[in-house]
């Protein structure tokens, strides 16, 4: 027989110890929910003025004045300052998602009569009214993106390597700055850029591929340098001490410790950065301007992309109104699909290739 | 291969701020020295002098000399990078690469130089270095596993392996021991001794009964006050630094009353 007081199992519920302070049930704000959203609905429909954007407003205000008096009588003033705090923080989540969700629903909606194999196999060649698709725009969208990528990738990351392996005083500083500036370039000032670059070269009215490319390699680089400055900041200085250590050169440091240990955040930080690039309008609009047709060259002629053909669709509506107006909204959709591929392509492959620094 | 290091009127600088102030020792070959001293005292500068690790830090200079068997780490014309294939170093935190497994960490001098090796060659190789370090019964199965998973203790050990893996002639080692368990200390330490055939040993630890186990001979540093240099007060068998210093201040600081 053992002597060792042993306290009961229940204890722990029920016993009040100097510790334990009365508290809300946990289905208390849940019901408080329920219970204001229905007493406002009743109300709105009691006064015959029923409308959702009302009921849910008024309601959110009365749930929030409900629970935080219930919590302010039984748990005190911290709880019920902590509730309200969860609730305002949850309403501006709420609100940041609403234009997402509603875009996303309204292109889903409306582009979808015409997400069909015709829009992705054929041009816009000779097509008038209903029918013809988008495949010309979707070659240029890929087309143009592959060469800023090409063109981007290999400055920002050099130019990021530059600023955080070897760059000192004021060089550096006056390269940060300017690819500050950089970013804050407006996207249109980017394609009157690079139309003057290239009529410099070939005359005026010039339109072509590349030059699209040009433009936005203007927006983009800043962007891959940025993320590349921070994901070769993260690597920590130990990993190249410990290889300088070792007899190995500053470069083979960089090429061999610093970029694998950091690729995937690189990697991941170039895709956003042509998500990022891919849905700009405003530059192509000037530099690679608009046609129907197919054109594989990016250095010769006019050449169409997807965010230009959902532009010129809508803005130039043909006799068949609805026909231009369906084609427009499944181009933005197809836009938003390939971005957010992109996005997850990114996000998988850093958490595919990230190597386990935790420690 | 193991060498004797001698310093003459060593001054050290970050900038205009003179962190070290002139050193004078010769350190012998087969032997291990220890450094010790209260913090901010200069100790792991003078010792990254020693491979011109210090060079990473920008601004960092040095006035003076250390010879390497007589060849001048200062003289002109003289690269860093084979410096350092002669002086390797371990340092406080454990830090293997987080992309290579243990194999390839072993094998990161060689690898990461793009010197070519023969595949036994390279297996004789890993399993030397980390029978060297103690560490290859620990890991023998799991070699191609990243270095990152072992314990602290093994991680230090794994570096010290990858340190001797390019077969330097000398090893620093900058508190090696002070992010480890008394076990893994014990290891480590068990280790030096084990180094100490084959190289010249300097290590820089705050623990002072670490510096009586493990050395041959001992250098004491101070500092007057902050933003003052620091300097080598004493240097001397490890005996005697620890019975009958000659200096005050290092009888102090041995024997707890300082600091």
């Amino acid at each position: 027989m053992t002597q060792t007081m042993t306290p009961a199992p229940s204890s722990t519920g029920g016993m009040q110890s100097a510790l334990t302070a009365s508290k809300l049930p946990r289905w208390v704000p849940a019901a408080t929910l329920v219970g204001s959203v229905a007493v406002v609905w009743m109300l709105f429909a009691l006064m015959g003025t029923a409308n959702l954007a009302g009921v849910l407003v008024v309601s959110a205000i009365v749930f929030s004045v409900v629970l935080y008096a219930l919590s302010l009588a039984i748990e005190g003033r911290r709880k019920a300052a902590d509730r309200i705090a969860t609730i305002l923080v949850g309403v501006a989540f709420l609100l940041a998602l609403i234009p997402l969700i509603s875009v996303f629903y309204t292109a889903l909606t409306l582009g979808a009569g015409r997400f069909d194999a015709e829009f992705f196999s054929s041009s816009m060649r000779n097509v008038v009214g209903a029918g013809g698709g988008a495949i010309h725009a979707i070659t240029g969208t890929v087309l143009i993106t592959l060469a800023t990528a090409v063109i981007s990738i290999p400055i920002g990351m050099l130019t990021a390597i530059y600023l955080v392996e070897y760059g000192t005083g004021k060089l550096k500083a006056a390269i940060t700055f300017l690819v500050d500036v950089m970013t804050g370039i407006p996207s249109i000032v980017a394609g009157l850029f690079a139309y003057a670059l290239l009529s410099l070269f070939l005359g005026p009215g010039v339109r072509m591929g590349i030059g699209g490319a040009i433009a936005l390699s203007v927006l983009m680089i800043p962007v891959v340098v940025r993320s590349t400055e921070e994901m070769l900041k993260l690597v920590p200085n130990e990993l190249r001490e410990a290889s300088y250590a070792l007899g190995v050169p500053k470069y083979l440091t960089i090429l061999k410790v610093v970029l694998p240990t950091s690729i995937a955040g690189i990697v991941t930080g170039a895709i956003i950065a042509i998500a990022r690039v891919i849905g700009e309008t405003a530059p192509l609009l000037i530099i690679a301007g608009f046609t129907t047709s197919m054109n594989y060259d990016l250095f010769s002629d006019r050449m169409m992309t997807l965010p230009v053909f959902a532009y010129t669709q809508y803005a130039q509506q043909g006799a068949d109104a609805q026909a231009y107006i369906d084609r427009a909204w499944t181009a933005a959709l197809a836009l938003i699909l390939i971005v957010m591929a992109l996005n997850l392509v990114g996000r998988l492959i850093a958490k595919l290739f990230s190597p386990k620094l935790a420690r | 291969m193991s060498k004797r290091i001698e310093v003459s009127d060593l001054n050290v600088y970050y900038g205009s701020f003179l962190a070290v102030e002139d050193v004078s020792l010769t350190i012998e070959p087969r032997s291990v020295t220890a450094f010790i001293g209260p913090s901010g005292c200069g100790k792991s500068t003078f010792l990254r002098t020693l491979n011109r690790m210090h060079e990473v830090i920008p601004g960092a200079r040095v006035e003076g000399e250390v010879r390497i068997d007589g060849d001048n780490l200062y003289g002109p014309g003289v690269d860093p990078v084979l410096v350092r294939r002669q002086v390797g170093m371990v340092f406080q935190r454990p830090n293997p690469f987080p992309t290579m497994s243990i194999k390839e960490n072993v094998l990161a001098g060689v690898k990461l130089n793009n010197r070519s090796i023969s595949k036994s060659d390279a297996d004789a190789l890993v399993e030397k270095s980390l029978r060297g370090a103690n560490l290859w019964n620990e890991v023998k199965d799991r070699l191609d596993k990243p270095g990152s998973g072992l314990s602290g203790g093994q991680q230090q050990r794994l570096c010290i392996a990858r340190a001797t893996a390019v077969s330097p002639d000398i090893l620093l080692m900058d508190e090696p021991c002070s992010a480890l368990d008394p076990i893994s200390t014990l290891a480590i330490e068990d280790l030096i001794e084990d180094l100490k055939k084959e190289y010249t040993i300097v290590i820089v630890t705050h623990n002072m009964q670490q510096a009586s186990r493990v050395s041959d001979k001992t250098a004491f540093f101070n500092i007057a006050g902050t933003g003052k240099p620091g300097k080598l007060i004493e240097y001397d068998q490890t005996a005697t630094i620890f019975t009958q210093p000659s200096v005050q201040a290092t009888e102090d600081y041995v024997s707890g009353r300082f600091g």
